[in-house]
């Protein structure tokens, strides 16, 4: 018998991201890159994002290797910011956050769309950072840092 | 040997875990405490808790005794020349970190190569690397074969007159070899290199032998062998302890201190600066002679017969890939890379299923690149587990096929 909580954890939508990528490969220059990795699992993510003068991600690409939750996360987190404004991808990340997190607040489904499927990390609170490798290599990356 | 018995002595196996009975397979990271340990730990903060040393009460009399008893019997249990050459430590990592802060700061210079092999776990890489920034010293280390094993070609290339100094694993924690200890010390012996012998993985596990061996250093950890955490062992042959200067100053060290400087005690004691691990120390005794009342013979016999079972089940998983000696000689543990699924993943859904495993790089990321795995999954035994565990594992091992494919 398998607990719930795993199940919630793997869910079919987030093996298929980890099995078959989207947005998996790099862009060409010019774009902003970062590479983030969490050294106590060793878990890497490199992020390239292209972003129009008008502040818009035009595309962004990832490429990594590491957990099915870290590689799912960066998969459709490509899918959910491609065409979003910078502010607008910063807002879907701090909802992200928050639902990984399980901070209480309730969760903004509609601007999270599938990534809510990911909600299921937040029973295993180590794998937070897997969730959000992703996340903070996009944020380096629009930061430039 | 009664096996499940001996087993009955440790009440933490006794549990279940997320609906599963307990099966713990990580004592390479950490073994678990049989009863007799446990009592003792508890007796001595019960009846005697002192500080040693110094005092003349009855209890600190009580606990200098247990104490330093146990200064004899670490010596026993590893056949040292006599228990003024072992020195406590918190561990593994902080005795190869004395080495190398008092034997190798004074000992190296520019030039000097100091050989590891290329399956070290980081404690002792890291201080060496340290230590060869310090001295100017260089650090070269042995490769590791495909099969898991060293290349003998490359140590005889690299265990010349430079080489001053050649630590190296007794039993790999990632791979589960077991490096022909005796015979690579004689060569590095006959060079001249002095030769410390990590045996975190292999005290407790053996008989252990320190002046057949030939080593001038051995170090282990009283956590992975049936003790408590925070102690551990530095075995040094007197001739270069003595040679040595201290590393931490503090009380307990010092012959005589003025404001103007200070004499130091002879060693052992010249390296335990402060208030020692007391409680760990008697705790490090009594596992010690709990291993000897089963026999090291019987628990190496049983620790051989678990890891063979656990290789030849385990090659039954497709998509299975187990590093290390696939020849049975190998050490109780057994790593493995799975095509369906990422340590991580995999360690996750076998501990929903009561299984515990530890995954990632071990402390050993040059090897995790030298066989190209990101990481791996380790299932680690001790004479305490049972082939039924095994037989759970790879139950668990095959429903994870199904639920990540």
């Amino acid at each position: 018998m398998l607990s719930d909580d795993l199940r919630d954890l793997y869910q079919q939508v987030i093996l298929d991201h980890s099995r078959n990528p989207r947005n998996n490969g790099e862009l060409p220059p010019p774009c902003l890159h970062a590479h983030g990795d969490n050294p106590s699992c060793g878990d890497e993510i490199d992020v390239w994002v292209r972003v129009s003068d008008k502040g818009d991600i035009e595309d962004l690409k990832f490429t990594g290797q590491g957990c099915a939750i870290s590689q799912a996360s960066a998969s459709m987190m490509t899918q959910k910011i491609k065409g979003k404004s910078k502010d607008e991808a910063a807002a879907v990340r701090e909802d992200f956050r928050r639902v990984v997190m399980g901070d209480g607040v309730p969760a903004n489904e509609d601007a999270l769309g599938e990534l809510i499927l990911l909600e299921g990390v937040q029973k295993f609170p180590q794998r937070v950072k897997c969730a959000m490798l992703a996340w903070r290599a996009l944020e380096q990356a629009l930061e430039g840092k | 040997m009664d096996w499940h018995r001996i087993r009955s002595d440790f009440p933490i196996l006794d549990q279940q875990v997320n609906g599963h009975p307990l099966v713990y397979l990580d004592s390479a990271a950490s073994s678990q405490k049989p009863r007799p340990v446990i009592q003792t730990l508890a007796h001595y903060y019960e009846r005697d808790n002192a500080n040693v040393h110094r005092a003349l009460h009855e209890l600190s009399n009580r606990a200098t005794e247990a104490f330093e008893a146990v200064r004899g019997k670490a010596a026993r249990f590893i056949g040292a020349a006599s228990e003024d050459e072992i020195i406590f430590t918190r561990g593994t990592t902080e005795g190869i970190n004395l080495v190398a802060n008092t034997w190798g700061t004074a000992n190296l210079r520019p030039g000097d190569v100091i050989l590891v092999t290329g399956m070290e776990h980081h404690s002792n890489l890291i201080p060496w690397q340290m230590l060869a920034q310090r001295t100017g010293a260089t650090l070269k280390y042995i490769p590791v074969l495909d099969d898991g094993t060293l290349d003998d070609e490359a140590i005889e290339a690299l265990l010349n007159e430079q080489v001053k100094l050649f630590a190296f694993v007794h039993i790999s924690n990632s791979l589960g070899t077991i490096n022909p200890a005796k015979e690579l010390i004689a060569k590095a012996k006959a060079v001249g290199a002095v030769t410390l012998l990590d045996g975190a993985q292999s005290a407790g596990h053996m008989p252990i032998q320190v002046q057949d061996l030939g080593c001038d250093f051995f170090v282990f950890s009283g956590h992975k062998m049936c003790g408590p955490t925070g102690i551990g062992v530095l075995y040094g042959r007197m001739a270069l302890l003595e040679t040595m200067p201290p590393w931490h100053g503090g009380g307990e060290m010092i012959l005589s201190v003025t404001m103007e400087g200070s004499t130091y005690k002879a060693p052992p004691h010249r390296f335990e600066a402060g208030t020692p691990n007391i409680a760990g120390v008697i705790g490090l005794g009594a596992a010690i002679d709990y291993l000897q009342a089963i026999g090291l013979e019987h628990i190496q016999r049983h620790d051989h017969n678990l890891a063979n079972y656990a290789v030849q089940r385990m090659s039954e998983v497709p998509g299975i890939r187990i590093l290390g000696p696939q020849n049975g000689h190998r050490g109780a543990l057994a790593a493995f890379h799975l095509d369906f699924a990422h340590p991580h993943d995999l360690v996750e859904f076998a501990n929903s299923h009561g299984v515990a495993m530890r995954g990632g790089h071990h402390c050993t990321q040059p090897l995790m690149k030298r066989f190209k795995v990101p990481g791996t999954t380790r299932a680690s035994f001790y004479f305490y587990n049972t082939l039924e565990e095994i037989n759970r594992l790879v139950e668990v091992l095959l429903l994870a096929r199904k639920f990540f494919t």
